[in-house]
């Protein structure tokens, strides 16, 4: 089997993994989502368990399981209570959102970390670098929610960006152009947020990364041989230090979905986030379980994208990929 | 660098000897509403009145300037809703004698580092909109969200080195399964499992409940990077000569473990402990940010920074931000001491 299909089959294995581990949870959970009807003296408990056993929540749990890995093959990944549909539908609709807003953060993210970390390697202890050390060591530490609050507090304040939902009220009535600039105004930021605390953790690894190959002998070599410093650094250095940054990128992807989720709540981005809050607070069980897979696809499929860049980046996976045959 | 470290050390200490005994260090009570003081904003100390300059500072008292009516939160701006009523003065007296409370939940005391006579009120952060002390609510909550990161520190910590001694020293079938589910806990992102697991508990309970179930969620999530570096650790020195000496002289697999493989986890449980507490206190904070940790009345940072959400909250009462300030010291210091922890570490084995 080559190299990607090995990959392919791991990230399988690894979503059936956390969905076993999600039904295990439940399983452990003492309470549901009936307690609170439980309460209400108006509905009898013959309801309640009619309506358990209507959502199939009487039944053993490997049952249970069965028939939402039977669901998760038809793309509906069970039913939930609180909404009255199947989930998938439902999350794929906040899930876009989502995506939007993360794929937007990965992206600035790494168009600005990376130069920045490749020069501060380039300039060690100049000025540039002392100052990127201290900023992303401070931001590293600073709690995203924190920054998430001060940011919002400014934004509020001074009141120069959308805060609040995707769209503008009047969002049906305007022209392609204006439509996009709405979303771009509302998307801003959420999506600075989470560019800041994750650009500082990204740097410090390409600075790293760089700095290693910058040390290694071959690059002392070519430095011998007289190579311009722009040459050694763009032919010798930077396809070397790619790799591990690469790599980096599928682990990127989590803290970016993290972020995302807390962001999201804070500043009213319709995604992922807000909907898992509610469902978890209204303990609908299918809901919550959907939005974890939801977040460990995106996740598997980061990683398969970063799979896929450094197999052609990298010589040495090629061969082994070829080797393998 | 030396010295560096040593001060840094001594902060972290200071930090947490004062959120320890934060009744002797708050002036009130954390939970005692005064309706008649609701979003006031921090007092000012003065030094100078008409009769010249104090060197003891005193302070004024808020009153109301919208009467007897209550200021309206969400319109005005707070500077207008209050001014300082100077016909009384308040001098700040040391060790005074206050609202009892229990010291280190024990000892039944009534002391105060500082304080001022009854009517008056010194609120150094301002209050909330029940018109709590906000200093109070920080440093009791402060109290919650730093012993809950590091409750779960060390559940992660204990958790995460025992499954990665047994991966590590039994290695086969356990280390490859052991492993296999560390990378499916660790291929989730966190805050969406956070989400997940407490969504299969019980919402409501009593803070002492709550706070251990918080702590033993994050504790069990965060296991399996520990546990990594932990088999790494145990892999590479299980196999060292030493080790297969004291084997060869009879040494149980107790033996070895305890006395030459344990001590040289030690360095990278300091250093992940370091790097540990802060996230996890920022987890707390995060769920008890969303309503699902620690619930009111009891104050955590996380809770307190809730009313935030509402964005009119967030503007007009800037000193509401008090507990995302503490938040912040508290996780730089940590992990510029993880740093510290991580370079000496990478020194001796270099």
């Amino acid at each position: 089997m080559n190299y990607l299909g090995r990959r392919l089959v791991r990230a399988v294995l690894l979503l059936v993994g956390v969905s076993a581990l999600c039904f295990l949870f439940t399983e452990m959970a003492p309470g549901s989502f009936f307690d609170e009807m439980r309460l209400n003296p108006q509905i009898s408990p013959e309801t309640i368990a009619a309506l358990r056993s209507h959502y199939g929540l009487d039944q053993p749990p490997l049952v249970r399981y069965g028939r939402w890995m039977k669901s998760a093959i038809h793309a509906d990944l069970g039913y939930s209570i609180a909404y009255n549909t199947p989930v998938a539908p439902l999350l794929w609709r906040r899930a876009k959102n989502t995506l939007l807003l993360t794929t937007t953060a990965l992206l600035l993210t790494w168009i600005i970390s990376v130069p920045l970390g490749v020069w501060a390697a380039n300039r060690r202890g100049g000025l540039l670098d002392k100052a990127i050390n201290v900023t992303s060591s401070f931001l590293v530490s600073v709690p995203e929610l924190v920054i998430a609050v001060a940011l919002l507090a400014i934004v509020v304040r001074w009141r120069f960006l959308r805060v609040g939902g995707m769209m503008s009220a009047d969002f049906e009535g305007l022209s392609t152009w204006a439509k996009l600039q709405d979303i771009i105004v509302h998307l801003a930021l959420p999506a600075i947020i989470l560019v800041l605390s994750e650009t500082a953790v990204i740097v410090r690894h390409v600075r790293a990364g760089v700095l290693e190959v910058l040390g290694a002998p071959y690059v002392q070599a070519a430095r011998g041989f007289g190579l311009g410093r722009t040459r050694l650094l763009c032919r010798h250095v930077l396809p070397v230090a790619a790799n591990p940054a690469i790599s980096l990128l599928g682990f990127s992807l989590a803290g970016l979905l993290s972020g995302s989720l807390l962001v999201e709540v804070v500043c009213g981005w319709p995604g992922l986030g807000p909907l898992i809050l509610e469902a978890t607070l209204s303990r609908d069980l299918y809901l919550v379980i959907g939005g974890i897979m939801f977040s460990a696809l995106f996740m598997v499929g980061g990683n398969l994208v970063a799979d896929v860049l450094l197999l052609a980046s990298d010589p040495r996976i090629r061969k082994e990929a070829t080797d393998a045959h | 660098m030396r010295t560096k470290t040593a001060i840094m050390v001594a902060v972290l200490a200071g930090l947490h000897v004062v959120l320890m005994f934060a009744g002797f260090f708050a002036p009130y009570d954390p939970t005692t509403q005064d309706r008649d003081l609701p979003y006031a904003p921090p007092t000012r100390l003065h030094f100078k009145d008409s009769s010249g300059f104090h060197l003891r500072p005193f302070v004024y008292a808020w009153t109301s300037v919208l009467g007897g009516d209550q200021p309206d939160s969400s319109q005005e701006s707070s500077q207008e809703s209050y001014k300082e009523d100077r016909s009384h003065e308040y001098p700040i007296r040391l060790f005074v004698s206050g609202p009892s409370y229990k010291l280190l939940g024990i000892y039944e005391t009534s002391a105060h580092l500082f304080g001022v006579a009854e009517p008056g009120k010194v609120l150094l952060f301002g209050t909330d909109g029940y018109g709590r002390d906000e200093l109070s609510r920080v440093l009791f909550g402060g109290q919650i969200s730093v012993s809950a990161g590091i409750t779960a520190t060390i559940i992660a910590l204990l958790a995460g080195s025992i499954l990665g001694i047994i991966a590590g020293y039994y290695g086969r079938w356990i280390d490859e399964s052991l492993m296999g589910l560390t990378e499916l806990f660790l291929s989730l992102p966190w805050l969406y499992f956070l989400l997940g697991v407490r969504a299969f508990l019980p919402l409501h309970l009593s803070t002492i409940r709550t706070f251990f179930l918080l702590t033993g969620v994050i504790g069990l999530i965060g296991w399996a990077r520990p546990a990594r570096l932990v088999r790494g650790v145990v892999l590479s020195s299980r196999n060292r000569n030493y080790v297969l000496a004291a084997r060869g002289f009879g040494g149980s697999d107790f033996y070895l473990l305890r006395r030459h493989i344990l001590p040289e986890t030690f360095g990278v449980l300091l250093t992940q402990a370091a790097l540990l507490v802060p996230r996890y206190i920022a987890a707390e904070v995060t769920l008890s940010f969303f309503g699902l940790g620690v619930n009111e009345p009891v104050p955590s940072w996380g809770n307190m920074l809730s009313t935030l959400q509402q964005y009119s909250v967030l503007v007009s009462y800037g000193w509401l931000l008090a507990p995302a300030c503490a938040l912040v010291i508290t996780s730089v210091i940590y992990s510029s001491l993880a740093d510290v922890f991580h370079s000496r570490l990478k020194s001796y084995s270099t």
